[in-house]
Order: C-alpha cells, then structure tokens, then sequence
C-alpha cells in the first residue's frame, strides 16, 4: 500500500475529514446573505472580519493576553522547582505529591472552584483579573510541573556540578547553566498554559462574574446570539493563536509536544 | 540546608496552589453541600440537599444523559482514536498528519461546539449538502442534531476533538519497538489478524487506555460544549450544578455543591477503576 496511487488518496481524505468541522466557520466569518438552502454562500463580506476590529473585541483581546501570559508565568514559576523536586530527587511521599499535582486533572476545576467561590468574593477577588489569574492557575500548574519534571529527569547535573566547583553561585550557575538547558521544556510549559489559559471558559466566567471579559467569553455570547457571522469570525481570532502556536512548536520541540495532546482545552 | 527542608521549600509553591484550590476546594465543596454557611448565614448541617438532588426527576435525567454522552463520546474516541493511529501508521506520511492532528487539538472546545453547531445544525453545512443531494426537501425534514434529546451534537463535538487525542497518543506509542515485535511475529508465522490482535493492541491498551480515563473525566465534567450544543433540559451534572450555583434563590446553593460533589466523584471513580485495571494489565503481562 506504501507506493500505491491510492496512498496520496487516503491520506488526502483523512487530512480532509480532520479539519472539515472547521469549513463552517471559516465559510461563515466571511459570508455575506447566506440562506438555506445554498450550499456556498453566494456573496461574500468583509462585515465579520471588520467586527473584530471593534473596541469590544479589541479590549477583550488585551484582557485575554494578560490574563493567559500571567497564568502561564506564573504557573512555570511554581512548576518550575516543582519539577526539579520531583525530577532529580526521590524522597518519602514523591508518589503521594505526584498524585496530588495530577489532581486537578481528575477533579473538575469547576467543582471546585464552585467551593471556592465564596471566599473569592470575601477576599475581594471575585470579578478581577488577580482571581481570575489565580483560579486558573489550577488547571494549569499540574501541567507546568509534570512537564518540566520530566525535563529535570533528563537533566545532566554534570554541568551544574561543573559550574559550582568553578566558583559560580547558584544564581549564576541557574542563569547561565540550568535554565538555558531547561529551554525548551520551559518555552513548551509557558505554551502549553498560555493555551490551557486562552480557552478557559467557564472558571473565568465564574470567579470574573462577567466583568473579566476574555475572548472565550464575547465568543460564547456570540454563539448564543443570532448573528453566525459575528460568531465565526470571533471563532476564528479565537482559535487562530493556538493552533499557529501549536504547528509552529511541532515543527521545533520534539517529544515534548506529546503533551500538547494531554491539555484538555 | 538539609535535603528534605530544601525538597519541601522547592515543592512549596506548587503544593499550596494544589492544597488551596484542589484539596480546599473539594472540602468546601463538601462542607456546603451539608449545609455549612460561610462567611454569611447561619450553618445548618444535613444531608438534605442530596435528599433533594437525588429525588429530582430533572437529576435523573441529567446522569442519564451525562452517562450517555461521556461514555459513548469516550469509546467512540477510543476506538475511532486507535484506528486512526493505525491506518496513519500504514499509510506513511505520518508526521505531517501528526502535525495536522495537533492543530486540531488545540482547538479550544468552545470553538468546537461553534463550528459543530454551524455543521450539524438544522440550517448548518451538512443539512444543506443533503439538499443539495435531494435527501431532504425543507429545513423542516432535517433531524434534530443539536439541541436534541440524545445528545447527538454534543458527542459528535467531543468525539471529533478527542478522537485526536487519542490518535496522538496512541501514534506516540507505535514506535519502532512496536514494528520490531511485529517483525518477530511475522517470522514465527503470526498472520496479519493475528499480529494485530497478539503484538499492537496489547501495546495499545495501556496508553489509550489512559487517554480513555482523562477524556471521560474531562467530559463528564466539561460545560461549554453541553451548555451550548444540548438542551437547557435535560442537561449535563456541571451545567445543572452551575445553572444551582447562579440560581437567585439561595437554597439551591448546598444543591448545586452537592452536585459538583457527585461530578467530582464520578470522575475520581473513573480514575480508581482505571488504576485498578492498570494494575490487573500490568499483572496479566507479568
């Protein structure tokens, strides 16, 4: 089958069906009148596209990058020594901290948060981006962790070694020894969040009450609303970022994007 | 500084994330679910709200549908996922399909439930292919695919991100290992059928098996996808426990707890039987 004529076939129509829930969107962002039952719209508009230059979109778009590159620096930070504990050292407990950083994997985050939620209030951080930041530190962080764990257990501390007996401290031998090998895990772990981040929905809407408006929420409402085109192209600036992200890494991390693929976004 | 002070200080921040929110939030989730008033009212501690929510017919129907959809999304993705991940395997080429299945993984759900609504729709893309095919003659004729009674639009919105996920995953354990042992099959005389079923899927179970347990936790608790493609009733535990939680009335607040504690519970028993069958594989394999 490997030199057959039918090869180019199949992996065509495999390529085809994967993407083929995303022809509407695409076709609706730019349709003008589209009634049914025309299969392709008959004119086309720029009207949707222009809608995402409106100050609405524009301001949830600047919310939505400082919420999710907030959430994803903040989440490397704890999950960076995080990863070196449980990466370089075993210890008593490992497994029990192990199962607890994949917790949030299993427990919903809206379960929980639903508990929390009356605290946010009291401590004044409902309806902010600071509680918003932090509640979605919890889908986040375990991924941060688990990932740059296992880029710690692939870690030659030789190095390290190397650069203490040389007379470095250890800031210098974290700048300019550990981190700089760390990279890539780093860089994979800071997109990894910052996408996880950029989807979240539901948490935003819970503990931002409606006032924190990121672009998954404009989104919702749009697609509760009657107007497709608005939605599509809204569809689109939402989903444009991750995927760019995600093929634009594939092609430089390796093994490390598998873990893309664990993200439930 | 010792060892283990230096361990636990390097833990800490991760830990207190985990410990405040996860382990906290479960505990308060708990706590108000029987009753416990924070930081206003009065506590009045008993099993009431799960009284409630268990006798409510609307409880009912929503475990059934969440039992439907997460468990028929979950092995459509499974299988759909494992075959997907062969055939690629067979047709060479795998990469740049791979790249492509990331693409759709990364994908948020929200948009998914967007561009599944504009597809399945009753004036979406595929009603009005079969127009054009002459399969229906009116938007009337379409069958309801979202906003339906079953559920089919929001399983076909999970199935479609997931089987993904699960063909990523299981590419990811067909490496050269796998091609080895088949290799060794088909010189002992293992036939195609045989090789399949005695050399790749055993290798597959356990990963896809994983990817199994993270998806039915994930769909049993997710909530855009249902909130939108579903009916407001019946509907899904988390929409049911969110739409309590937003209700005016404040006695429907311990409900709503009570329900994201049966959420969170189905989910952590979907975990511990995964566990469990983990452990018999691993056994049998021994």
């Amino acid at each position: 089958m490997k030199h057959s004529p039918w090869r180019g076939a199949a992996v065509a129509v495999v390529a085809v069906v994967t993407v083929l829930p995303m022809l509407p969107v695409v076709l609706w962002a730019v349709a003008g009148a589209w009634r049914y039952p025309a299969l392709l719209p008959p004119e086309l508009s720029t009207r949707g596209l222009r809608l995402l230059l409106g100050d609405g979109v524009l301001a949830a778009l600047g919310t939505s990058v400082l919420v999710s590159t907030s959430v994803a620096l903040l989440a490397c930070l704890v999950g960076l020594p995080a990863g070196r504990a449980l990466g370089l050292h075993r210890f008593r407990g490992r497994r029990l901290v192990q199962f607890l950083l994949l917790a949030p994997i299993i427990v919903p985050p809206l379960a929980v948060t639903l508990g929390l939620q009356v605290f946010f209030i009291r401590y004044g951080l409902a309806d902010t981006v600071a509680g918003v930041v932090l509640v979605q530190l919890v889908p986040t962080v375990p991924y941060a962790a688990s990932l740059l764990a296992a880029a710690h257990a692939d870690l030659d501390t030789d190095h390290e070694q190397a650069a203490r007996v040389l007379g470095a401290g250890p800031v210098a031998t974290l700048r300019h020894v550990s981190l700089p090998l760390l990279r890539p895990a780093l860089v994979t772990a800071f997109l990894l969040t910052f996408l996880i981040s950029w989807s979240e929905y539901v948490l935003t809407l819970l503990v931002g009450g409606g006032r924190v408006t990121t672009l998954p929420l404009l989104l919702f409402s749009a697609i509760e609303s009657s107007d497709r085109t608005a939605a599509a192209a809204l569809g689109l600036l939402v989903v444009a970022p991750p995927v760019l992200l995600v093929l634009a890494l594939t092609r430089v991390a390796g093994r490390d994007v598998a873990w893309m693929g664990v993200s439930r976004a | 500084m010792s060892p283990r002070l230096r361990i636990a200080l390097l833990l800490a921040p991760a830990l207190l994330v985990v410990g405040v929110f996860v382990v906290g939030g479960v505990l308060q989730a708990v706590l108000q679910s029987l009753g416990f008033a924070p930081v206003v009212g009065e506590s009045q501690w008993s099993l009431d709200a799960y009284r409630r929510v268990l006798a409510d017919p609307a409880v009912h129907a929503s475990l059934l549908l969440t039992a439907r959809v997460s468990l028929i999304s979950t092995a459509a993705a499974a299988v759909l996922g494992t075959a997907l991940a062969l055939l690629v395997r067979r047709l060479g080429g795998r990469r740049r399909l791979a790249v492509l299945f990331h693409g759709t993984l990364a994908v948020p759900h929200l948009v998914g439930a967007l561009a599944i609504g504009l597809l399945l729709a009753p004036s979406g893309l595929l009603s009005r292919a079969a127009y054009r095919l002459g399969l229906v003659d009116s938007v009337q004729d379409v069958p309801a695919l979202t906003q339906d009674a079953f559920g089919w639009g929001i399983i076909a919105e999970y199935t479609w991100k997931e089987t993904f996920f699960v063909a990523v995953v299981a590419l990811a354990a067909l490496g050269r290992r796998v091609s080895d042992l088949e290799d060794v099959a088909s010189t002992l005389g293992a036939s195609r059928w045989q090789r399949l079923r005695e050399v790749t899927l055993p290798v597959l179970a356990p990963p896809v098996a994983a990817a199994s347990v993270l998806v039915l936790a994930f769909v049993t608790a997710s909530y855009e996808v249902p909130r939108l493609l579903g009916r407001p009733y019946p509907t899904t535990l988390s929409v049911e426990a969110f739409q309590r939680y937003r209700d005016i009335d404040l006695t429907s607040r311990p409900e709503a707890m009570a329900l994201a504690v049966l959420v969170a519970l189905l989910t952590t028993l979907a975990a511990l039987a995964y566990l469990r069958l983990v452990g018999g594989l691993a056994r049998r394999s021994l």
